[in-house]
C-alpha cells in the first residue's frame, strides 16, 4: 500500500511537472470519468452497443475539430467549418438523389457515388481557398473572414435546399457513416486516418513547423523566408477539405443532407481543441491531445446519455471540464512550473 | 603584481574622487536621495548598497550593461519595486519608508518607458489629461477640463500638437512629446525615461533635448536610461554607472568619453583597432548596380567581396533598412541590377534572397528575427526547412538534429537543450540563435542590420568575433549601422549613406570616430 | 467635439451613413411599403432586441474582450422571469428586475472567468455559453412558455397616434427599451469616466496597468453591463413575441456580432463608437427589410448579408493595408 502510494505521488509528481501536461491530464481525468460512469452504470457502460454508438459519434465531430485545430495553430480562427461541411454535404447529395438514371447498373452507380464524393471535397476545398484568398491577399483577419463567408454559405444552403431535407442516398454510401469493417466502424477508421495523416503533416513536414511558427509570429516566420500567403492559403484549404470529409461521414450516417446540421458544433469544436491542449492564439497543440480531449467529451456525452440524463446537459459538463482544466494551468503557473 | 598598470586603471588612481563626487557632498537639497539600496531577487543581488542623489532641474544618466541593476534602480525609485531594509529613500529632504506606484505618481516622479505607455486610441489631449479619468470619486468627465490642461501642458514647454489627433497617428518623437506632457501635467518633478532616443532621427533628438532643457529651467529634472552614450552625453550633466549591481560611480559628463565608459560598466578593457584593408580581398560576391526606388533610395551602386565587411551608416531615415530589405527580396526595387556571384538576380521574395545566398538579420531581433515563444531548436531550422526534407518530401530527423546542433555548437549557444524556447534565452545568446539560424543558410552575403542594438558591451565582442570569423570564412558582410565605433572597428570599407543616396565611402585607418560622426550628422 | 469633423468624413460611420442613405433612397423608389411610418415602425420594433444586444456586444468589445454568453444568458434570464411573473404576477419592475439581475451575475461570473483564467474571454465566454444554456435545458427539458398574464402581453405604450389610416402608433416597450438603452450607453461612452477607461484599456492594456487603472473593476463592469444589457433585451423579445423558448436566442450570436463590426467595433479593443454599432444594425434592418419587401425570398437574405459583411471587412482591411504602406515611406 505505502509503495502505490509513494508511486502514485511520484506519478502525479511527473505529471505535474511536463513542460506540457495536457495529455497527461487528460488521460487522467478520461480515466476517471470512465471508472465513475462504469461503476454508476455497472456493466452498460463498457457494452459492446455504447462502445460502438461512441465509436460512430466522435469522428463526426472529430473531423470538423481537426478542421479547426490546424486554423488555430496557425493563430487563425476557422467559424465557417459546419457551413462548408453542410455546403459540400449538400452538393454530394443532390448528384446521389438526382443523378442516378432509373435502374441504373452497378457500375454507373459507383461512377456516380464516387463524382458525388469528390465533388463534396472539391466544393469543400473551393470554399477554403475562398477563405484563404481573403485572408491571405485581402488581408482580412480570420475571425472577420470566416464570419462573412459562413454567413454567406449558410445563405446559400438554405436557398439551394430551400429549407428541405435532401435524402435516400444510394445503400454503398450509406457505407461510410455506418459500415463496420474488421468489427471496426468506418468513421472511426476515416478518423484515425486523418488523425494520422494531420499529425505527420504536422511533425514532419515543411508546411507543419511553418503553421507553428507562424501561430506564434507571422512576422518573424515572414522573414525567416516562409511564404505566408500560401500557407494561409494552404491551411484554410485544408481545413476545407477536412470539412468535406467530415461533410460525407455526416450525410451518410444519417442518410440525408440539410442546411442546418451541427450548427451547434462550431463552438465544440473550439472547446475540444483548447481542452486538447491548442493555444487559441497560436503555436501549440498536439494532435493526441485532441483526440484524448474528443474522447473525454464523448464519454461525458454517452455516459449522460445512458444516465437518462442526456439532452444538453453534456454540453454544460463540457464547458465545466474546459474552464476546470484552464484553472489546472493558471495554478500550474502560480506554482512556477509551465508556460501560460 | 604586475609592474605595469594599466591606462585606464592610472587615470581612477590619480583623481580620488572626481568632481561629480564632491558636487554630490556638497548636498545642495538634492530632490531625490538614494542611500545603501539593495534588492535581492531570489537569491540573485540585483543592487548593492547603491548611493544616489538627484539635484532639482538636473539631467542626470544612468548607464549600465544589462544585468547591472539600473532596470531596478528604477523600478524602485517609482515604487514598482521596493528596497531591502537598511536602504533609505529621501524626496524632497524627506524620508519615505514606503514607496507605491500611485504614491510615486504622487511625489512627482513619472517614468516614461520605451513603448511610452500611451493610450493609441484616444486623442491628444485624453492621453495628457489621463490622470483626470483617475481622479477617485470622478464619475463624469469634463472634457473642458481636459482640453484645458492638455493646452496648458503643451505651452508650458512649448510644442504644439492637435489636440483631436489620436495618438496611434503620430511619428514616435510625437509620441514622446505626449508621453511628457503628461508627466508634467501631473505635475512632475522628476521625469525618467527609459531609452529615449532610440528610434528618433536627428532633428526629432535635437526636438527631444530642447523640451528637457526647457524642463530644466522649470527645475523639473530628468533621468535618462540609455545606451546611446554619445547622444546622451550632449545633455546630461552627470553620468552614474552601474555594474552588477553596485554603483561604480558618479561623473560630471565631461570627464568621460565612450571608451572611459564602456570601461567602466564592463571592468574590461576592449582594445579597439581598426581592421587595416590588406586582407585577402577574393572576388567580388555582391555587385549593386543604380539601385532606384521611389521614396527610399536612388543610385546606389556597390561591391562586397568575399571576406570583406562592408559598413553602412547614416541616420535614421537614411534609407539603411530599406536598402537592405530591397537586397533581401521584400522590397523590390524600381531599378537598377543586382548581381549575386556574378549571376544577374531579380529579388522578388525573401525566398528568392534566401536561395539565391543572402541572409538577413532584422535590426528588431526580438519581433522580427526570432520567434519568441518557440524552441530554439525549430528557430533555427525554420531558414532552410526545404533542405531538411528526403524523397517522401518529410523531415529527416537525423538531419535536423544534426543541423540543430551544429548551428548550437558553431555559435556557443548556451543552451540547456534545444527545445527550450528561445524566450529563456539572454540577449546574447538570443542573438546568436539568428545568426545560426541565418548561418544555416550558408549565405554568400549576410546582411546585418544594427547587430548589436540592446546587447551588452561584453557580448557585443562576441557577437563582433563571430562577424569577423565568418568574414574569415568568404563571407561578404554588410554591416548595418549607426553607432560609430561598431562601423569604425569592425568594417573593412564604410559607406555612407543620407536622404537615400550613397555619399562617401571611408577606410576606417584613414578616418577616426569624430570625423565619422561629423559627417554623418552634417549629410 | 469640435475640430472633429475632418475625421469624420473619413470614418466608418460616415461610409455606413453613405450606403444606408443610398439604400433608403433604392428602396423608397422601388418599393411602396418601405418608406411608410407602419414599416418603419415594425422594423424599428423587430430590430430592437438585436439593437440592444449589439451594443452591450460593442462595449464588451471596446474593453478589449469579447462575450458570445449573451445569448445563453438573455435566454435563462427570460425563464426565470416568465416562471416567475406567471406564478407569483408582479408588474413590469419585476419583470425587468429579475432579468437585469440575473443578467449581472452571470455577467460577473464571466468578468470573474476572463480575468483569472487569463486566456482570450471568447474560449471562456465559449465555455460559459455551454455551461449557462446545458444547465437551463438540463433544469427546464426545453419547455416552452407562452401563457403569460394579461399585462405583459399588452406591453407598454407611450404617446399613442393615429394617422389618418386609423393605424394606431405608439412608442411601444421594445422602442422605450432601446432607446433607454442607447441614451445610457452613449452617455457612458462619452461622458463618463468609466466609459473613458474602457476604451483606455482597450486600446492598452499594459500602460492602463501601469497607470494604476482598476483592471479587474473594469472587467466586472464591461461583462455585468453586457449581462444587464443581455437581460433588458431578454424582456424585450419575450414580450414582442410572447413566447418564450429554448432556441429562440441562442445561435444568433455571431448575427449580433456581425452588427457590430460592420459598425466599425474592432475585435482587438479600444474602438467603436455608438453611432457605429447603430448603423450597423439598422444596415441589416435596413437590408433585410427591403429583401423582403422586394420579393426575395428569405432564403437569400443571409446570402446578401454574408456578402456585406465581406465586401465591409475586406475594405477595411485593404484601407488598412494601404495607409501601412504609406505609413512606412515617411517613417524610417
Amino acid at each position: 500500500m505505502q509503495k502505490l502510494m509513494s508511486d502514485i505521488q511520484k506519478l502525479v509528481s511527473i505529471i505535474a511537472m511536463r513542460r506540457d501536461p495536457t495529455n497527461a491530464y487528460l488521460l487522467v481525468i478520461l480515466a476517471g470519468l470512465i471508472g465513475i460512469f462504469s461503476l454508476i452504470l455497472s456493466g452498460k457502460f463498457f457494452s459492446i452497443a455504447n462502445l460502438q454508438s461512441m465509436a460512430f459519434q466522435v469522428p463526426e465531430l472529430g473531423i470538423l475539430s481537426m478542421a479547426m485545430m490546424i486554423a488555430l495553430l496557425s493563430g487563425g480562427l476557422n467559424l465557417a467549418i459546419i457551413a462548408t461541411a453542410n455546403m459540400a454535404g449538400i452538393v454530394a447529395a443532390a448528384i446521389l438523389t438526382h443523378f442516378i438514371p432509373e435502374g441504373a447498373s452497378g457500375a454507373v452507380l459507383m461512377l456516380i457515388m464516387a463524382v458525388s464524393v469528390l465533388a463534396a471535397l472539391a466544393m469543400a476545398l473551393l470554399i477554403g481557398l475562398l477563405n484563404g484568398w481573403i485572408i491571405a491577399s485581402l488581408g482580412v483577419s480570420p475571425i472577420l473572414a470566416t464570419l462573412g463567408t459562413m454567413t454567406l454559405i449558410q445563405g446559400l444552403n438554405v436557398s439551394l435546399t430551400k429549407g428541405y431535407v435532401i435524402s435516400g442516398f444510394p445503400a454503398p454510401i450509406l457505407f461510410i457513416g455506418n459500415g463496420v469493417l474488421f468489427g471496426i466502424p468506418v468513421p472511426v477508421l476515416i478518423f484515425a486516418a486523418c488523425a494520422l495523416l494531420v499529425s505527420l503533416l504536422l511533425r514532419r513536414t515543411a508546411f507543419g513547423v511553418s503553421v507553428y511558427m507562424m501561430g506564434s509570429s507571422e512576422k518573424a516566420t515572414r522573414f525567416s523566408g516562409i511564404h505566408i500567403r500560401k500557407m494561409l492559403f494552404k491551411i484554410y484549404a485544408l481545413s476545407g477539405f477536412l470539412c468535406g470529409i467530415a461533410a460525407l461521414v455526416m450525410i451518410s450516417r444519417f442518410n440525408s443532407a440539410k442546411a442546418g446540421y451541427a450548427s451547434s458544433y462550431l463552438l465544440v469544436t473550439i472547446l475540444a481543441a483548447v481542452l486538447g491542449g491548442v493555444d487559441p492564439f497560436g503555436g501549440f497543440g498536439k494532435m493526441m491531445g485532441l483526440v484524448l480531449a474528443l474522447l473525454v467529451l464523448q464519454v461525458i456525452s454517452s455516459g449522460l446519455n445512458l444516465l437518462g440524463l442526456s439532452g444538453h446537459l453534456p454540453i454544460a459538463l463540457w464547458g465545466g471540464i474546459l474552464i476546470f482544466v484552464l484553472f489546472l494551468n493558471i495554478l500550474r503557473a502560480r506554482l512556477g512550473v509551465g508556460r501560460v | 603584481m604586475p609592474s605595469h598598470i594599466s591606462f585606464w586603471e592610472q587615470c581612477l588612481e590619480t583623481s580620488e574622487e572626481s568632481s561629480a563626487d564632491a558636487m554630490e557632498r556638497e548636498d545642495k537639497g538634492s530632490f531625490l536621495e538614494l542611500q545603501n539600496i539593495s534588492k535581492r531577487f531570489h537569491g540573485v543581488q540585483a543592487l548593492k548598497a547603491v548611493d544616489f542623489s538627484l539635484l532639482p532641474g538636473e539631467v542626470h544618466c544612468i548607464v549600465g550593461e544589462n544585468g547591472s541593476g539600473k532596470s531596478t534602480l528604477i523600478k524602485i525609485i517609482s515604487g514598482v519595486y521596493t528596497a531591502e531594509p537598511g536602504g533609505e529613500i529621501i524626496i524632497d529632504g524627506v524620508s519615505q519608508p514606503r514607496i507605491t506606484p500611485a504614491g510615486s505618481i504622487k511625489l512627482g516622479i513619472q517614468v516614461i518607458y520605451q513603448d511610452h505607455s500611451l493610450f493609441p486610441n484616444l486623442s491628444v489631449a485624453e492621453n495628457i489629461a489621463i490622470s483626470h479619468h483617475l481622479q477617485p470619486g470622478r464619475s463624469l468627465v469634463n472634457w473642458k477640463k481636459i482640453r484645458d490642461m492638455a493646452s496648458e501642458t503643451m505651452s508650458k514647454i512649448g510644442v504644439s500638437l492637435d489636440p483631436d489627433r489620436l495618438v496611434e497617428k503620430l511619428s514616435i518623437a510625437d509620441r514622446q512629446i505626449v508621453a511628457i506632457c503628461r508627466a508634467i501635467a501631473t505635475d512632475a518633478r522628476l521625469v525618467i525615461m527609459d531609452e529615449p532616443t532610440s528610434s528618433l532621427t536627428r532633428q526629432e533628438v535635437d526636438a527631444l533635448f530642447t523640451v528637457v532643457r526647457d524642463l530644466q529651467g522649470k527645475g523639473i529634472s530628468a533621468l535618462f536610461v540609455s545606451h546611446r552614450l554619445s547622444e546622451v552625453m550632449e545633455i546630461a550633466e552627470r553620468v552614474t554607472i552601474l555594474r552588477d549591481g553596485m554603483k561604480v560611480g558618479t561623473y560630471a559628463a565631461s570627464e568621460i568619453d565612450d571608451r572611459k565608459l564602456a570601461y567602466l560598466m564592463t571592468g574590461k578593457e576592449i582594445s579597439y583597432s581598426s581592421l587595416t584593408e590588406d586582407f585577402d580581398r577574393g572576388k567580388v560576391v555582391l555587385d549593386v548596380k543604380n539601385l532606384k526606388k521611389k521614396g527610399n533610395y536612388r543610385d546606389v551602386s556597390f561591391k562586397v567581396h568575399e571576406g570583406e565587411i562592408l559598413g553602412i551608416t547614416g541616420l535614421l531615415g537614411s534609407g539603411r533598412t530599406e536598402l537592405a530589405l530591397s537586397l533581401f527580396g521584400m522590397n523590390p526595387p524600381d531599378a537598377g541590377q543586382i548581381f549575386v556571384d556574378g549571376k544577374s538576380v531579380r529579388l522578388h521574395s525573401n525566398q528568392e534572397a534566401i536561395s539565391e545566398g543572402i541572409g538577413y538579420l532584422p535590426e528588431d531581433r526580438l519581433t522580427l528575427g526570432l520567434v519568441m515563444d518557440q524552441p530554439v531548436g525549430d528557430n533555427i531550422i525554420l531558414t532552410v526547412l526545404e533542405r531538411l526534407l528526403n524523397r517522401l518530401n518529410l523531415i529527416d530527423e537525423n538531419r535536423r538534429r544534426s543541423s540543430v546542433a551544429r548551428g548550437i555548437d558553431d555559435l556557443n549557444i548556451k543552451v540547456s537543450e534545444p527545445g527550450v524556447p528561445v524566450n529563456t534565452l539572454s540577449g546574447g545568446n538570443q542573438q546568436r540563435v539568428v545568426l545560426a539560424k541565418w548561418l544555416a543558410t550558408r549565405p554568400k552575403v549576410l546582411l546585418l542590420d544594427s547587430p548589436t542594438v540592446g546587447v551588452d558591451v561584453a557580448a557585443k565582442t562576441g557577437i563582433y568575433g563571430i562577424v569577423r570569423r565568418l568574414a574569415e570564412n568568404k563571407m561578404g558582410i554588410v554591416l548595418i549601422s549607426d553607432e560609430v565605433p561598431e562601423v569604425l572597428y569592425n568594417c573593412h570599407r564604410i559607406l555612407l549613406m543620407h536622404k537615400g543616396r550613397l555619399v562617401g565611402e571611408y577606410l576606417p585607418h584613414q578616418t577616426s570616430e569624430i570625423e565619422l560622426s561629423q559627417k554623418i550628422n552634417e549629410g | 467635439m469640435r475640430g472633429k469633423t475632418g475625421i469624420f468624413f473619413k470614418s466608418t460611420e460616415f461610409y455606413l451613413l453613405l450606403v444606408i442613405t443610398g439604400l433608403v433612397a433604392i428602396l423608397t423608389v422601388a418599393t411602396e411599403d418601405f418608406f411608410t411610418l407602419e414599416n418603419l415602425f415594425d422594423v424599428l420594433v423587430s430590430y430592437s432586441f438585436l439593437g440592444i444586444m449589439a451594443v452591450g456586444l460593442l462595449v464588451v468589445l471596446i474593453s478589449g474582450g469579447i462575450d458570445i454568453s449573451f445569448t445563453a444568458t438573455a435566454t435563462v434570464a427570460q425563464y426565470v422571469m416568465a416562471i416567475f411573473i406567471i406564478r407569483h404576477g408582479g408588474g413590469w419592475w419585476l419583470a425587468f428586475l429579475i432579468p437585469i439581475a440575473i443578467g449581472i451575475t452571470l455577467g460577473a461570473l464571466n468578468a470573474v472567468l476572463v480575468y483569472n483564467l487569463r486566456v482570450h474571454s471568447i474560449i471562456i465566454t465559449i465555455a460559459t455559453l455551454n455551461v449557462f444554456y446545458g444547465v437551463l435545458i438540463f433544469v427546464t427539458k426545453g419547455k416552452w412558455i407562452y401563457s403569460f398574464p394579461d399585462w405583459f402581453a399588452n406591453g407598454l405604450r407611450l404617446f399613442e397616434f393615429s394617422t389618418v389610416d386609423g393605424i394606431v402608433y405608439s412608442v411601444s416597450l421594445p422602442i422605450i427599451v432601446l432607446l433607454g438603452v442607447l441614451g445610457m450607453t452613449g452617455f457612458l461612452l462619452n461622458r463618463s469616466s468609466v466609459g473613458r477607461q474602457v476604451y483606455a484599456m482597450g486600446g492598452n492594456l499594459d500602460a492602463a496597468r501601469r497607470m494604476g487603472f482598476h483592471i479587474f473593476r473594469l472587467h466586472l463592469f464591461v461583462y455585468c453591463y453586457m449581462g444587464m444589457l443581455a437581460g433588458m433585451a431578454a424582456v424585450v423579445q419575450a414580450q414582442l413575441v410572447q413566447t418564450v423558448a429554448p432556441n429562440a436566442i441562442v445561435g444568433r450570436e455571431l448575427e449580433v456580432v456581425a452588427a457590430v463590426v460592420l459598425g466599425g467595433a474592432s475585435l482587438a479593443g479600444g474602438a467603436g463608437t455608438l453611432l457605429g454599432t447603430v448603423l450597423g444594425v439598422t444596415l441589416i434592418a435596413v437590408m433585410q427589410n427591403g429583401l423582403t419587401l422586394m420579393g426575395v425570398s428569405s432564403y437569400w437574405h443571409k446570402v446578401v448579408i454574408g456578402l456585406v459583411i465581406l465586401v465591409s471587412v475586406s475594405i477595411t482591411a485593404y484601407n488598412r493595408k494601404l495607409e501601412e504602406r504609406r505609413h512606412a515611406e515617411i517613417d524610417v
